[in-house]
């Protein structure tokens, strides 16, 4: 009963670090988006020079761990004189760090729908711009949408890394509230944690939603698998 | 029971999936030594009664009869009475991950417990009985379709089988590459194997074959002898089938 | 200092601390891969308890972040009585969420197995228990090496977050230099480059690994 309580009495405050979270997420993952589908194309049509510069960003950002690099913005920007807030440094580590796994998908995309797709807009006189923005992009939005949702949920639990620079986002509200209160830690880090479940759970059914709604008819093949639990 | 029962008895085989019956009743015999070709139009559940008799799919009524020995009861040990009935299937299904030579050895130590050694001369003799002991260490994706046939079938003679059942065994190999496959498989016939085979290879039929089996919408419509069923068959859905296939697959001639 | 003298000076601390680093990230995986087989084995093959058992626990683990899986262990354990080390607490909460990104590679490499794989090992008397061991582990092992090396290129990275409950590796180890040095940002340089050497080699070896599994003939 007093358990029950103590989660009750902890919602408010613990929902309040959710809106902190969601818009950490909303933040990363807008970032992400822009920087990450603007270096795929760079990718797939850029000249030898950009896709080398493009491959060692995304090394770069693929191989340092989140924690190191939400460090190396925060204090790299005093260091070389600026004065970021911890939100702001947050938002580049993590948004760029997305950019370069999002990239990733939508190249990948890009590759699927393939030349032909191009040529034939070229053919009936587009410009490239005009053809990206017309033929490919509709395509590959859609396409990349299943790998997109996977790495929302990245983005999202990873916002809880955050914590390190101080950010009241919910983890940290489940800290203060620890601290306040001298409650239990376990009843609290788990009513945190089945939060997060919830909002990754909306957050695929939302998407897989989505999928559903802008499937192309026909489009996607069916797959035939007998699977070996058919025996 | 005789002294000589059949190789392979069936009852009465029934087996729907969901609310279609695909087999409905379903009864002949094969006697060692024999040859039995099943026929008939796609979809009419040869391919379910040949995994009916080994159990790979159970009937769900009827009775299979291995050499005076129940299948259907479910106190045989099914594993021990699938060695002695070998099958080959339409795709081959070699372990992707073994070489040829492993693909038969597999069983023989897996199944059969036999030591390293003996197994593996078992294979190779089992390899070049199918022409292929070149191809030892060859692994399924190396070798054409035809070469996967052949591994196939030397992996279920490998467990020295009393019975062969062949599902299909060359419709999913280009036109050249069938008749190195038919050409084991008449080698077999005529050493005295015992064979059940679904096919639409209808020379193979009429040259190697003591019966032909026709079945459509899960029952048998008609058997009897190749020489019968070319020149006079019973039924006008025989004779119709017949004219389907030797239009599609070039005739029975020889 | 330079950058470069600083790093020649604070190197050997962060070297030897990147052996904890990939102590507990060895560890981890090989746990991981363990529980990881089991619980696929278990969502495929399972009877429905079984099956309900490793879905929810598969499902709840990627649900949440693993921060906050690893705060259970050090910090929420104590209030029910159970005390683990830093490390431990670490080893634990890293193993068991491995664990259940290692089921779902798993998982999806043996779905893709042809299911003529296991009729033919059927048919030539394995029992199903057999079929499991000879003929679709092997094949999802080989299946499964490309995903799981990611996975363990990720685990290396995120073993940073033990730092968050002292455990002696290389981002803490990087923080306590940068709190004697003030010299913050270019300790974290030198840690990030460790890093990344590590991943690159890792990824190099792991490369190596799969060609020389690879099925001859199967694939590009």
């Amino acid at each position: 009963m007093d358990n029950l309580m103590l989660i009750w009495d902890s919602l408010p405050a613990l929902l309040k670090g959710m809106l902190v979270t969601l818009q950490l997420t909303f933040a990363f993952l807008g970032l992400g988006f822009l920087v990450g589908i603007s270096i795929a194309f760079g990718q797939v049509y850029g000249n030898k020079l950009i896709k080398t510069v493009i491959s060692v960003y995304e090394k770069i950002f693929r191989a340092i761990p989140a924690l190191v690099l939400l460090f190396l913005f925060y204090f790299g920007a005093a260091f070389i004189g600026i004065k970021l807030s911890a939100f702001i440094s947050a938002c580049l580590a993590m948004g760029l760090r997305s950019s370069a796994y999002q990239s990733q998908i939508f190249r990948g995309a890009i590759q699927s729908v393939g030349k032909e797709q191009m040529m034939a807009s070229r053919s009936i006189g587009m410009s490239q711009f005009k053809s990206i923005i017309y033929v490919i992009l509709p395509q590959i939005l859609r396409l990349s949408i299943p790998s997109w949702t996977n790495e929302f949920a990245i983005v999202l639990k990873d916002t809880s890394l955050v914590y390190a620079l101080g950010i009241t986002e919910m983890l940290r509200q489940g800290r203060y509230i620890i601290a306040r209160t001298y409650g239990n830690s376990l009843l609290i880090y788990i009513t945190a944690a089945v939060i997060y479940f919830i909002l990754v759970f909306a957050g695929s059914k939302f998407f897989g939603l989505l999928e559903k709604k802008f499937k192309i008819p026909g489009y996607e093949t069916k797959e035939e698998k007998e699977g070996v639990r058919a025996v | 029971m005789l002294s000589n029962p059949p190789i392979l008895l069936l009852k009465n085989i029934h087996k729907s999936y969901g609310t279609e019956e695909v087999l409905k009743g379903v009864s002949f015999e094969l006697n060692k030594g024999e040859t039995k070709v099943l026929i008939g139009p796609s979809g009419t559940g040869k391919s379910t009664l040949l995994r009916c008799i080994n159990q790979l799919t159970p009937p769900d009524q009827g009775e299979v009869w291995l050499n005076g020995t129940e299948l259907t009861d479910s106190k045989v040990d099914i594993n021990k009475a699938r060695q002695q009935m070998g099958m080959v299937f339409q795709h081959f299904n070699l372990f992707a991950h073994l070489d040829a030579l492993n693909n038969v050895k597999l069983g023989l130590t897996k199944v059969k417990g036999m030591n390293e050694e003996e197994a593996k001369s078992k294979a190779i003799e089992e390899l070049e009985r199918v022409g292929l002991s070149t191809q030892a260490s060859s692994y399924p994706a190396q070798l054409s379709g035809g070469q996967q046939q052949r591994v196939g079938i030397a992996r279920a003679l490998a467990m020295d089988p009393k019975l062969m059942l062949f599902d299909e065994p060359t419709s999913a190999l280009d036109p050249e590459l069938i008749g190195e496959v038919l050409e084991v498989m008449i080698d077999l016939a005529e050493a005295g194997m015992t064979m059940l085979v679904v096919t639409h290879e209808m020379g193979f039929a009429r040259s190697v074959c003591d019966e032909i089996i026709f079945l459509e919408n899960g029952k048998i419509v008609e058997q009897g002898s190749p020489r019968q069923f070319f020149e006079s068959p019973e039924h006008k859905r025989t004779q119709g089938f017949l004219d389907k296939i030797s239009e599609l697959y070039g005739g029975a001639e020889r | 200092m330079s950058l470069l003298e600083l790093a020649w000076d604070i190197l050997p601390s962060l070297l030897k601390a990147t052996t904890v680093t990939l102590e507990l990230t060895g560890i981890s995986i090989a746990i991981g891969l363990i529980l990881g087989i089991l619980l696929a084995l278990g969502r495929l093959y399972g009877n429905k308890p079984i099956y309900a058992l490793a879905t929810a626990y598969v499902e709840f683990i990627r649900g949440t972040p693993l921060l906050v899986q690893l705060f259970i262990f050090y910090f929420g354990l104590p209030s029910i009585g159970i005390n683990i080390s830093p490390f431990f607490s670490a080893l634990a909460a890293f193993s068991l969420n491995s664990g259940a990104y290692q089921a779902e590679y798993f998982r999806g490499a043996i779905q893709s197995i042809k299911g003529g794989q296991m009729l033919a090992a059927r048919s030539i008397g394995m029992s199903r228990f057999k079929g499991i061991v000879f003929i679709v582990i092997p094949q999802a092992l080989r299946l499964v090496i490309p995903s799981w090396s990611n996975e363990l290129i990720y685990l290396v990275k995120y073993s940073s977050l033990a730092y968050m409950v002292q455990v002696p590796e290389l981002m803490a180890r990087g923080k306590i230099i940068a709190s004697r040095n003030f010299r913050t940002f270019e300790v974290f340089l030198v840690v990030a480059f460790i890093y990344l050497i590590v991943v690159l080699i890792l990824s190099k070896i792991l490369d190596l690994v799969e060609e020389k599994v690879k099925i001859p003939g199967l694939g590009t």
